[in-house]
């Protein structure tokens, strides 16, 4: 939880990232980030706010990756709506998630704050 | 129509009797029918039908139609051994031959036909008999207890089904046909040809264009047949069969108007010229034709029934089809409509396979546009189609003897959209297409649904697959998708995936998804995959390469709730639980501060716990003995029992041991849905076994075994499979019900659907389970004994390997809980706040 530069944060080791799933870290303001490596897509790291929105719980992390028309998803462990990786919005329901940029630097795993 | 309707019905065959339901199911409140039944027969109403089966094994209760009690719940007055002798229309009233007489407001003439026996000398003797009633049956049989030959007189439908009989009573059988060939009435001359070849190779002798002129003493045999020719042959017994005769003589003698060559005649609303008098079944003439099926005897029944309680939009009688596909002694023949071509310029496409014993004819009209007519012999694959063509008056294809040919390239099939909402689609149950549209309409979305909504395709399931494909074509002109198409990585159905795995022996996710799939998955397929490579070869679930497919529950090896949290539930075999690991779960759930309840399985379920506690819990409960209880995966969960003979006053066998038996067989196996089992020690059925997909029940003597009911959304009461077995055949079944499931079910099918949605149903299933019919059983037992043999409880496995606990915490770089996890307490246990019971406390998730 240090902070590299003003907006670059590191949120994990790429040793805790499992790859195809997700984990869950957490950041200043108590904010939590759920991130998932997925090795095939030229991002590699995708990281999102972990609160299902429809489902009101902190459990986006622990949902099944895969993609839905080549574009990369997490389907909610609660009642399975989908959320991209890459904008955040909901497939199924008119809502959406945040997503934030992220890199691997400085050996960690960072993303950016806006 | 005065408040109360006498109808009385003279007869009570099958036609009879089918008035007699229809006139019970459609009558109003507000007039009285008091019903009336005379049969000449000793016994009610019987599936004359299926008669033949009755040497097959089947007893006269279990052709039976219905039965006294029946009638008397119903209020129905009846007579068995009642011949009515004299109508006097006058007075309305009806004398039996033993003086008893009725009164009527409305009469129905339901006597049906008797077998014509042609004037042959000799033709009175004993052993010379007929085939229609069930006391014809009983002589049959008496006379074949003393012969060795049969001979049946007539090569039409019903001669053929009482050579059969003769055949299965063991005689050496014979044929004789005056026409030039067999079943004249329904097949062509070529049909005809290659129906005797076929037959012949039964063991039948066929012998056509011969007229019987005197039967005589024997040589060899009783008897002996002469024929125009002088030709000979030797027998013991004779059985004619050659047509029947409208029992008419009632109607002739009150002056009723009868057809030339016999048969009442009726109008549309099966009146007879005296509008009182109504005549259904095969002693009626609609428009100069008698009827000699069943189907158009049950739509003159509805008719008549519909017209006497004067129904608003009544149906009428207007002819009938008289199309029939039937199975005669193992042969399949199918005729429909002109199958002679004698409609004026009528053209035919004719395929001839003699080795095979297959002749298929078509014949269209002259402009090559309508089907007109076909005959079948040997496959009848094609009849549904051909029949509605006909039926429908559907276009046909440029070329149409595509139809027929084999292998055809680009086979037109009859697409279900092609069809008019009238075409039939169930001729048994008189489903039309329109009536399955309405039943999507009305919410069902699957065959099964519409199957048990309309009863389509539950009589004889011969049109199952067209059903099929009527509900497949309305469902995707709604827009529902119906390819079976797991999703979009992957262009195959369970079933086949499943295959694929198992033959290919992938191992991994990665492999199938390379080797057949596209994209990254989803979270459709992969958790089906999971289960899938789990059935199969049954790894440990969190292995790293099955990881990331497992829906959170079974990847925390827990339920998640709706607030992230989860519930706990240890393995109680057969609900049986010392006080000791009782004590233990009472104090985890102390410890823990965890919400208890009682399971519907018999088990207790710890509810509020924190991913990151999973852990520590799952450690103390192994060391008290307790293991996983796989509530959290599509597996094996739990088998209820009742507490049996050992306690129970009443218990016949020890249902707790054999609860705790297969319990301990089958727990942690992973199937397309989770599988509920019970074992109820008597047949007062304290452990509702009839509504687990695996159901047992005690008896005397063993186990009755009870498969595919569920409760749930849509209950369904298990079908009796088998009775009592003794433990090792029960278990065995058991191994290979449960194989054949996880086999070809597809994903999350519960056993219920999966076998309404087998073609043959329960007797499919008995047939491939008890008679090992598609000679799989042994494969289905080893495929079952190789996921018993690697068993494991998850969480043993999970608590040593530091690896798969890294995962059970919220945050990889932090210790700390998930803050939007709250508790209040309600009735002295957790539960999880509400939004406005948490709103005065910080969210971290709305600060951004």
């Amino acid at each position: 939880m240090t902070t590299t530069n003003e907006q670059w944060i590191n949120v994990c080791k790429p040793d805790d990232l499992i790859d195809n799933a997700g984990v869950c870290a957490l950041i200043n303001d108590n904010q939590q980030v759920a991130l998932f490596s997925l090795p095939s897509q030229p991002e590699r790291v995708f990281a999102i706010t972990n609160y299902d929105p429809i489902g009101s719980a902190n459990v986006l992390y622990r949902g099944i990756v895969g993609c839905q028309n080549g574009e990369p998803i997490v389907a909610s462990p609660l009642y399975k709506q989908q959320y991209s990786l890459r904008t955040g919005k909901c497939i199924q329901e008119e809502t959406a998630v945040t997503c934030f940029k992220t890199r691997i630097a400085e050996g960690y795993v960072q993303i950016f704050r806006e | 129509m005065s408040k109360q309707c006498r109808v009385v019905i003279v007869g009570n065959g099958m036609v009879g009797h089918h008035c007699v339901e229809q006139l019970i199911e459609l009558q109003q409140q507000d007039v009285k029918i008091d019903i009336t039944v005379l049969s000449a027969e000793s016994r009610l109403a019987y599936d004359r039908v299926h008669l033949s089966e009755f040497f097959a094994g089947k007893s006269a209760q279990d052709l039976a139609l219905t039965d006294e009690s029946t009638y008397d719940s119903w209020q129905v007055n009846y007579r068995t051994n009642a011949k009515v002798i004299d109508i006097d229309r006058e007075n309305k009233s009806i004398s039996t031959h033993v003086g008893e007489s009725f009164c009527y407001d409305k009469l129905i003439l339901a006597t049906g036909s008797y077998p014509f026996v042609p004037p042959i000398p000799g033709g009175e003797q004993p052993h010379c008999l007929v085939y229609r009633t069930i006391e014809d049956l009983l002589a049959i049989e008496k006379s074949a207890s003393t012969s060795k030959v049969g001979v049946v007189i007539g090569g039409g439908l019903l001669g053929l089904e009482a050579a059969n009989a003769l055949k299965q009573l063991g005689l050496k059988t014979h044929v004789v046909e005056f026409a030039p060939q067999l079943m004249a009435v329904q097949v062509d001359a070529g049909g005809g040809q290659v129906l005797k070849e076929k037959i012949e190779a039964l063991g039948v002798s066929v012998h056509t264009s011969k007229a019987t002129t005197s039967i005589s003493r024997g040589d060899t045999y009783r008897y002996k047949l002469i024929f125009s020719d002088d030709s000979e042959l030797e027998t013991d017994m004779i059985l004619f069969s050659a047509g029947i005769r409208p029992h008419d003589q009632l109607a002739r003698d009150c002056q009723l108007t009868v057809g030339e060559r016999g048969g009442v005649t009726i109008n549309q609303q099966c009146q007879t010229s005296d509008p009182n008098i109504y005549a259904i079944g095969e002693c009626a003439l609609f428009n100069q034709m008698i009827y000699g099926l069943v189907a158009p005897g049950y739509s003159m029944a509805k008719t008549a029934a519909q017209h006497i309680l004067a129904l608003p939009d009544a149906s009428q009688f207007s002819g009938a089809d008289m199309s029939t596909k039937l199975k005669l002694m193992g042969v399949d023949v199918g005729s429909i409509g002109d199958a002679h071509a004698k409609t004026e310029g009528a053209l035919c496409y004719t395929y001839v396979n003699q080795p095979a014993g297959i002749y298929k004819k078509i014949v269209v009209s002259e402009d090559n546009q309508r089907l007109l007519g076909a005959v079948l012999i040997g496959d009848t694959s094609e009849y549904d189609t051909l029949l509605q063509y006909k039926l429908n008056d559907i276009t046909l294809p440029e070329s149409p003897e595509t139809l027929i040919l084999p292998m055809a390239e680009n086979k037109p099939t009859l697409g279900a959209d092609a069809l008019p909402d009238t075409a039939t689609i169930c001729s048994c149950l008189n489903v039309t297409k329109g009536d399955i549209t309405q039943a999507i309409d009305q919410g069902s979305c699957t065959v099964a649904d519409v199957k048990s909504c309309t009863k389509a395709s539950s009589g004889c399931g011969g049109c199952a697959a067209l059903l099929k494909s009527v509900v497949d074509s309305e469902l995707e002109s709604r827009g529902v998708e119906v390819k079976k198409d797991i999703c979009q990585h992957f262009p195959f159905s369970r079933r086949e995936l499943f295959d694929i795995v198992k033959i290919e022996k992938i191992r991994s996710f990665d492999e199938l998804l390379t080797k057949h799939g596209q994209g990254l998955g989803c979270e459709i397929c992969k958790p089906t995959a999971g289960s899938i490579l789990a059935s199969v070869w049954n790894d440990y679930i969190l292995a790293n390469e099955h990881l990331a497919l497992q829906d959170t529950n079974d990847n925390f090896l827990a339920n998640m709730q709706k607030d992230g949290t989860y519930s706990v539930v240890p393995r109680i075999p057969g609900g049986e639980i010392t006080p000791e690991k009782l004590i233990k779960i009472g104090e985890v759930a102390q410890q823990y501060k965890l919400y208890t309840k009682i399971t519907g399985g018999q088990r207790i379920d710890m509810f509020g716990a924190r991913v990151e506690q999973l852990p520590e819990i799952w450690k103390t409960l192994i060391e008290a003995g307790l293991e996983t209880g796989h509530a959290y995966g599509k597996s094996v969960r739990t088998v209820k029992s009742c507490v049996g003979s050992t306690w129970c006053r009443f218990g016949v066998q020890d249902s707790v041991s054999m609860a705790i038996a297969i319990e301990n067989r089958y727990k942690g196996i992973r199937a397309p849905h989770k599988l509920k089992f019970a074992v109820s020690g008597c047949t007062r059925e304290c452990a509702e076994a009839q509504s687990k997909d695996i159901g047992i029940i005690a008896t005397d003597k063993g186990w009755n075994l009870y498969v595919c009911g569920n409760g749930g959304m849509k209950p369904r009461h298990a079908d009796l499979f088998a009775t009592d077995l003794d433990d090792t055949t029960l278990i065995q079944y058991i191994d290979r019900i449960l194989a054949f499931y996880i086999q070809t079910a597809e994903r999350l099918q519960r056993t219920s659907v999966w076998l309404e949605s087998l073609e043959g149903g329960l007797a499919y299933l008995q047939q491939v389970v008890i008679e090992d019919h598609i000679g799989i059983c042994q494969s289905l037992e080893q495929h079952m004994t190789e996921i018993i043999g690697k068993y494991q409880c998850e969480w043993t496995t999970t608590l040593n390997n530091p690896e798969a606990l890294k995962r059970f915490k919220q945050f990889v770089n932090s210790d700390e809980s998930d803050e939007n996890i709250q508790f209040v307490t309600e009735r002295n246990q957790i539960r999880p706040a509400t939004e406005a019971e948490k709103s005065n406390q910080v969210i971290a998730v709305e600060v951004l």
